[in-house]
């Protein structure tokens, strides 16, 4: 636990970096410090390993004031990840993962020994050990920062906007790659980013700055979401901030439409009989699993002649904002719901989400924990 | 002037005059390096094959002692100033050129893309866009080359007083009189002070986008360019 | 006679190969004042430019020092040094090393000023000593560049080393200044060619010092 007791950094020409901060920073999730450029976030992640000495102000790991101890002992025991990774070009990849197990005063052996299994934890191909920085790209290097970083097993992470500089695709795999980290070594983060999405993403609490340096917002991203605790933090959360709002709705108890999913060898003319307005049915194959969208009245039999369904969205697994997706790229309006094994559930549209996510507010109202809400949708994402 | 200032006649020169013709054939050498290093530059920027072997001669023409260089070509130019401001000129080339070089590259890729998108020619984009940019690295190169030439000038004095304020020293050895020596260094090492701040002047003049206090780490920071310049070897500009 | 057929007929002669004014004796001369002349400018430009482009500060006084010490004229320091020391090593040793420390200084300075700021904040990030930080990331990452101030200042003083000769001491600038006062141009060639000889040989070196100095994950960065 890390706590940010009434800190400020202020700057001999009178900036204020951060003013009277206070965070508590709970073991075993990830907090994400966010907001627009001068919030002083990166400063606040700084003065965590004292990169930065704070003007007033304590903070504390686990009760103990930082300040008693040698800074750079503190140092060690905080994985620190930075933009663009901040590799040592001169060393292979696995000294640079073996740097603080090195600082440590492990023999270089086991450092190595370390440094390889954590490449294998970040999802490095173990080929690129004895490769220098220059030869990676960036998303590569970055999996390399977080390694070094984990090396010598420390409880606290702290993340200084680490992916950036990467495109979207690979920020998008690198999000992912941390959480399943996370999930497998429970680390106490702390993550910086300017990126409200990769806030919302990522964090399981989130602390929005304002410029100045002053807390505006400490809350889980669904709470941050549905209820933005000032006109500040609702304008850095964009215009679409109620869709994004449902990222955290499970579709488990979406009601889904059977009745308009039959599979190859139905009866075609007689369930055109039964319906005389013609609307289209879902044709599944023999195992159930998708193959696209019929007019039961019209269709002679040909799979070729089927309108395509599109992307299908899993139940359980995915939020109610990728149910509205598909229902509104589907060609019928109706969304394609699938179990994890592809097989179709049933088809749900827009007017069924909209329900859902009213059901979902109510129950809300009624005080369900949200926290677990939040955790059980953000594997869905 | 107890003797400082107290030039002996065989040098037939005032004082004053001594410092005219060491200015002349410090500072003609390198305007002539620099109006060479101009277009050398561009060629080497353009085909970037022909920079190697350009570094490597002028790196051997730059080890060569200059005293050599002088006696080489009394044969051809006699006991002149031409035959000390010919190597002088040579070795202006060893840091200009380079800088020259440097300061091409660095401007920026979309600058230059900007200005083809624009419709601007090969010639004008060199002249307006690619030379104002390069400036300070030019400059820089400047610097290096003109303190370089004010020292080498009194090298000349071996040849036969072609040495501006370089005659005081040899002067000074002939009739045992170290205050002529003292005479000799204090003032070249002015000169070279002085014209180095006209030049740092000169810069800002030519550069005013540059911002003066960060100019101060950028102007080290060109110098380098022109210090390391100087040696550079061909697989360092590869 | 052109130059080429003056350098022929100097190194073919044979008096030349031996004795105390033979090549290899004045090569070896030469060779012994450069090296002690770049030892010494190595020994004051190096840790000053490493402790000031480690900390950045003091960049514009060594700028102002090195102006200076570029403006001080290696040749009138010589007979400066020599009309009031006398004949010996050190006064052809300071100019040579005023002459050598600016490359040094400056060059190293901006090395390691310039050095990428994020490994460095990583690894204080990560807990490393100040000295570590400079010498286990700012240097290697540095050491092209810091090479190729000290190949710069060798060169300038394997060039100027010749100017030993003047003041009665020995190095192939020998050749040179008896060539010149004896009007053997044979001499003056052969000098001039053994200078540059010895130039290229420090090229040479410098090279394969950074072969196996430089690591090989450093990527030489574009001096501008």
């Amino acid at each position: 636990m890390i706590a940010i007791e009434d800190v400020s950094k202020r700057y001999a020409d009178g900036t204020v970096a951060v003013d009277r901060l206070s965070l508590q920073i709970p073991n075993h999730s990830i907090t994400v410090l966010v907001g627009p450029s001068g919030c002083g976030k990166t400063t606040t992640l700084r003065m965590i390993n004292r990169m930065v000495e704070p003007s007033g102000g304590t903070i504390r790991v686990d009760g103990e004031d930082i300040r008693s101890r040698p800074v750079n002992a503190l140092r060690r025991s905080m994985g620190y990840v930075i933009q663009n990774a901040g590799l040592f070009q001169h060393r292979t990849i696995l000294d640079n993962i073996a740097t603080v197990p090195r600082l440590l005063g492990w023999s270089k052996q086991r450092a190595r020994e370390r440094a390889a299994e954590l490449m294998e934890r970040v999802g490095l191909d173990p080929a690129m050990a004895r490769r220098y920085p220059y030869q990676l790209s960036g998303g590569q290097q970055q999996r390399v920062g977080v390694a070094r970083a984990l090396a010598a097993d420390p409880p606290i992470l702290l993340m200084d906007e680490p992916f950036s500089a990467v495109d979207p695709v690979v920020r998008r795999g690198l999000q992912e790659e941390l959480l399943r980290i996370q999930g497998e070594l429970g680390k106490a983060i702390v993550f910086v980013t300017h990126d409200m999405d990769e806030a919302i993403t990522i964090g399981d609490r989130i602390a929005v700055l304002r410029t100045g340096g002053k807390l505006a917002q400490f809350a889980t991203p669904d709470e941050i979401l549905s209820s933005p605790a000032d006109p500040f933090v609702e304008q850095f959360l964009g215009a679409d901030r109620g869709i994004r709002g449902l990222s955290f709705l499970s579709t488990r108890d979406l009601e889904l439409d059977r009745s308009r999913v039959f599979p190859v060898g139905s009866d075609w003319r007689e369930i055109a009989g039964r319906d005389p307005e013609g609307t289209p049915v879902l044709v599944t194959d023999a195992d159930g699993k998708p193959l696209g969208w019929a007019d039961p009245g019209a269709w002679d039999g040909d799979l070729a002649d089927l309108e395509p369904y599109g992307p299908s969205f899993e139940v359980g697994r995915d939020s109610l904002r990728v149910a509205l997706d598909r229902a509104v790229l589907s060609p019928t309006g109706l969304a394609v719901a699938v179990d994890a094994s592809g097989q179709v559930l049933g088809v749900a549209g827009q007017e069924t989400v909209a329900a859902a996510i009213r059901v979902a507010r109510q129950r809300r109202a009624a005080d369900t924990p949200q926290e677990t809400a939040s955790a059980s949708a953000k594997a869905g994402r | 002037m107890n003797g400082f200032f107290d030039i002996p006649s065989d040098l037939q020169h005032s004082y004053g005059g001594l410092i005219a013709i060491h200015l002349q054939e410090a500072l003609v050498p390198v305007l002539v390096g620099l109006l060479l290093a101009l277009p050398i530059g561009l060629l080497c920027v353009h085909y970037d094959w022909i920079y190697g072997p350009v570094l490597w001669t002028s790196t051997v023409l730059y080890a060569i002692p200059s005293i050599a260089f002088f006696v080489v070509l009394i044969d051809y130019t006699g006991l002149s100033q031409l035959t000390v401001m010919i190597p002088l000129c040579l070795y202006s080339l060893v840091v200009l050129v380079p800088a020259v070089v440097d300061g091409i590259r660095s401007v920026p890729e979309e600058t230059n893309a900007a200005a083809s998108a624009m419709g601007i020619g090969l010639a004008r984009r060199y002249l307006q866009v690619q030379l104002p940019i390069a400036v300070p690295a030019i400059m820089a190169g400047l610097r290096v080359a003109v303190a370089s030439s004010i020292s080498l000038v009194s090298v000349g004095a071996l040849i036969g007083n072609q040495g501006g304020l370089g005659n005081l020293l040899t002067t000074a050895q002939l009739y045992g009189r170290p205050r002529l020596a003292v005479t000799s260094v204090v003032t070249t090492a002015a000169l070279a002070i002085v014209i180095d701040a006209l030049l740092v002047l000169l810069r800002r003049v030519l550069t005013p986008w540059e911002p003066p206090s960060g100019g101060a780490a950028g102007r080290s920071g060109a110098a380098t360019t022109a210090e390391d310049a100087a040696t550079r070897t061909p697989e360092g500009a590869s | 006679m052109n130059v080429l057929d003056f350098m022929q007929s100097f190194f073919s002669d044979g008096s030349q190969w031996h004795g105390y004014d033979g090549i290899p004796q004045r090569v070896w001369e030469h060779v012994q004042y450069t090296a002690g002349a770049l030892a010494i400018a190595a020994a004051i430009g190096l840790p000053i430019g490493l402790v000031t482009g480690h900390t950045g500060r003091g960049g514009n006084t060594l700028a102002f020092l090195a102006t200076g010490a570029r403006a001080l004229p290696t040749f009138g320091l010589l007979v400066l040094m020599f009309v009031w020391l006398g004949l010996g090593i050190v006064p052809v040793m300071i100019p040579l090393v005023v002459l050598a420390i600016p490359p040094v200084l400056i060059t190293t300075y901006e090395a390691i000023r310039t050095v990428d700021p994020a490994p460095v904040d990583a690894a204080r990030g990560m807990g490393m000593p100040e000295a570590q930080v400079l010498f286990q990331v700012e240097v290697p990452a540095a050491l092209p560049l810091i090479l190729s101030g000290l190949r710069s200042a060798t060169i300038q003083i394997v060039s100027t080393a010749t100017i030993a000769a003047y003041v009665s001491l020995g190095g192939v600038g020998r050749y040179i200044l008896d060539g010149l006062y004896q009007h053997n141009y044979e001499k003056v060639a052969g000098g001039a060619a053994l200078t540059a000889l010895l130039a290229l040989l420090v090229l040479v070196l410098f090279w394969a010092v950074g072969k196996v100095a430089v690591s090989p994950g450093v990527r030489t960065r574009r001096a501008a």
